[in-house]
């Protein structure tokens, strides 16, 4: 049994204006099953749509969680993870990640990406480990630097 | 969050960062408090970078409502019992 086994990730996902994050979270849940973690996603309508469109079969995601009724267990302590990964391409992510950061346990790690990555991972003001990478449509440079943010 | 969306409020700021809608409340309004993440407010966890600002004038409070895929909206709702909460935190600057 590894050190991870049992442990649980929550993937919490924003507007899915930028293409790369349906793809990276996929990914993102095999990786962490691959490690014995048990992710579980959380996401606006159209970011749990799409997620649940490309896995009908769930072989990668498992259960998905409303946002904001995600954000209540947690902020209410009926519930929280081991690992948090909030995708962030905006403001609105940044305020998502900030938010965890007050509300979890959870290690914190911010996978900020889209055309304003930089600026955006420099409005990160609060602990939380941070992979920043200009991908709008190609989720590669992503995904090389998952490695680094995996339990 | 949809019960604040249930709410009457005025849109004070939209489009700004959630940043600049903390100072604007510090720059706008005499009486604010700075607030954890999902304080609870109108029955709703707000979300935000902390510390999250909250303003208060009259029987009015305004306060950050960020959305996904929007952003930040700062808005002006009454709340006298959210406000006499507020003031008992005694928290204030």
């Amino acid at each position: 049994m590894t050190e991870t086994e049992g442990k649980t990730a929550l993937l919490l996902l924003g507007c899915p204006q930028v293409p790369v994050q349906t793809s990276v979270a996929i990914h993102l849940c095999d990786q962490l099953r691959e490690r014995g973690v048990t992710p579980v996603i959380a996401g606006t309508g159209s970011a749990r749509k799409l997620i649940e469109v490309a896995d009908p079969k769930r072989r990668y995601i498992g259960e998905i969680l409303d946002l904001d009724d995600c954000i209540d267990a947690i902020a209410e302590k009926q519930r929280d993870f081991d690992y948090a990964y909030v995708f962030i391409h905006n403001d609105g992510g940044v305020s998502y990640a900030g938010t965890l950061s007050a509300i979890s346990r959870a290690r914190l790690v911010g996978i900020v990406y889209g055309e304003h990555a930089d600026e955006t991972a420099a409005l990160i003001t609060f602990p939380c480990e941070v992979v920043a990478t200009k991908a709008t449509h190609n989720p590669m440079p992503i995904v090389v630097k998952l490695g680094r943010v995996l339990p | 969050m949809s019960c604040i969306e249930q709410l009457e409020y005025e849109i004070l700021l939209q489009g700004a960062s959630f940043k600049e809608s903390g100072e604007y409340i510090k720059k706008h309004f005499s009486e604010w408090f700075e607030v954890e993440p999902g304080y609870r407010l109108f029955d709703a966890h707000l979300i935000g970078v902390p510390p999250v600002v909250l303003g208060v004038e009259g029987e009015d409070v305004i306060f950050p409502y960020v959305k996904p895929c929007r952003g930040t909206f700062l808005l002006r709702a009454k709340g006298p019992e959210e406000i006499a909460k507020l003031r008992a935190r005694k928290k204030k600057r």
